[in-house]
């Protein structure tokens, strides 16, 4: 997981290659197919757009019924279980638990912005490497103890006018 | 709740359009208690909705905490409703992030969750001392409230849940009550981890403790209330008496958990959960040790 990541860390040919990608529409739609099939396959991924995977050793939070980005809640049964789907582990508990084996507590630490629910559907990876994924998280919260919650107030999320809505991979 | 042991209670609102049960309560408890929790469709249930609850508390001079989730809004409507507390004068919010739809009795409805309880208490503190909504705009008039949230000593990992207060902390917490503690052993370690990492001077820690009325209560509590742990000794206590004394024990119970986290250092207070028996409250304060609130001011 970690050897994947570095591969795909983002770097300013990967910048270039996601233009590219991104200005031809089918392209664009192959690549998100694609990218949802190795995805869902290996982290049950749900194309939310915006990968919050690398801090959360790489159990996918959108599968979370309640949507939580600052898991777990305080419903968790203590076997573990989800309390909204008895029969589903907690994937904000398999988070922590990897992430102790892995030594990445620290990112259990961060806070989580809000999503953006305009990018479901889209490639996470594109915006990534696109550099749209720079304000997701803060850092761990026992080095910056009162992050913002607004990463740069003048940017408003109201100023970009979508043309259509993005081709979307439904899942 | 400033220097002194605080105590606050919990306030379900009725399931039809009257206020009258509500000031029944409210009346009931407002010498008992500093400030009463108006729960916020808790359980995934349609009762009346917090903020009329929060006015009719303070009309009988009872200081109300309205509580908002996460279930059913999305984070515009987040933001109306932490506005509109703030003008009509509710001095405490509680955030959280809500029972899912198939607790309650409308499983179809859909699920919002634009934001969790993390982002909620965290655009709170955003508009109030930041005066900006999160839409990056500032606010010539912004809120003002106490904020506050909810954590769970008890469910897993348990050896995260400090942690997971501090994240609350630094979103912008000022107050956090807890589940319903019946574990004391389990709860002293929890707080040793948040004193450890400070959070007890940044933030006032109630304990969640509540009066078990029947077995079947304390089944439907094990079975269906999300995130409550209730140990085999307090059923093996509630079976070793006679039916109808199980309220009394259960009283007695309530009590001595709240005389044990009154000595554990970092704990601010208790949060009292009584669902549909508010009227045993006084007692299991009086059972205590905690007498009415003289508050200067309070008629």
């Amino acid at each position: 997981m970690e050897a994947m990541h570095r591969v795909l860390e983002r770097n300013r040919l990967w910048y270039g290659v996601a233009l590219m990608i991104e200005r031809v529409s089918p392209v664009y739609r192959a690549f998100t197919w694609a990218e949802h099939l190795v995805k869902a396959k290996l982290f049950g991924c749900r194309m939310c757009g915006q990968c919050a995977l690398p801090a959360t050793a790489y159990a996918c939070p959108m599968t979370c019924p309640k949507q939580l980005r600052n898991g777990p809640c305080g419903g968790v049964g203590m076997d573990g279980s989800c309390e909204v789907y008895p029969g589903m582990r907690c994937v904000w508990l398999m988070a922590y638990e990897r992430a102790e084996a892995a030594g990445r507590i620290p990112d259990m630490r961060r806070l989580q912005r809000p999503i953006d629910q305009r990018k479901l559907g889209q490639s996470s990876w594109v915006n990534y490497w696109l550099d749209r994924d720079d304000d997701l998280w803060t850092d761990d919260f026992l080095r910056d103890p009162a992050p913002p919650l607004l990463p740069a107030v003048s940017e408003t999320h109201a100023t970009e006018t979508p043309k259509a809505p993005r081709p979307l991979v439904t899942v | 709740m400033r220097g002194r042991f605080a105590v606050t209670a919990e306030l379900g609102p009725p399931r039809g359009a009257s206020l009258a049960p509500l000031r029944r309560k409210a009346k009931l408890l407002h010498d008992w208690v500093d400030a009463a929790n108006v729960t916020d469709g808790q359980s995934a249930v349609v009762r009346m909705a917090s903020w009329a609850g929060c006015l009719v508390a303070m009309q009988e001079g009872l200081e109300p905490v309205m509580q908002l989730q996460c279930r059913d809004r999305n984070r515009i409507a987040l933001q109306a409703d932490l506005l509109g507390a703030s003008a009509a004068g509710i001095p405490n919010v509680l955030l959280l992030t809500g029972d899912h739809p198939r607790f309650g009795d409308q499983p179809d409805a859909k699920p919002v969750f634009d934001m969790d309880s993390i982002q909620l208490v965290w655009a709170a503190r955003t508009m109030r001392d930041q005066h900006r909504l999160l839409s990056g705009r500032e606010m010539k008039q912004p809120p003002s409230w106490l904020i506050g949230a909810v954590e769970n000593p008890f469910a897993p990992p348990q050896r995260f849940r400090a942690e997971r207060l501090g994240k609350k902390v630094a979103a912008g917490a000022q107050f956090v009550q807890t589940q319903f503690i019946f574990d004391v052993p389990i709860f002293a370690k929890w707080m040793e981890q948040v004193r450890d990492l400070g959070l007890d001077g940044k933030c006032w820690i109630l304990a969640g403790v509540g009066p078990v009325k029947s077995l079947r209560a304390l089944e439907h509590m094990r079975r269906e209330v999300p995130g409550m742990y209730v140990p085999d000794s307090v059923f093996a206590r509630l079976n070793g008496v006679p039916s109808e004394r199980v309220p009394a024990e259960g009283i007695a119970l309530c009590a001595e958990v709240i005389q044990q986290v009154k000595e554990i250092p970092g704990v601010a207070g208790v949060h009292v959960m009584a669902f549909g028996w508010e009227d045993a409250i006084p007692e299991i304060l009086e059972r205590a040790g905690l007498g009415k609130r003289q508050v200067a001011g309070k008629p």
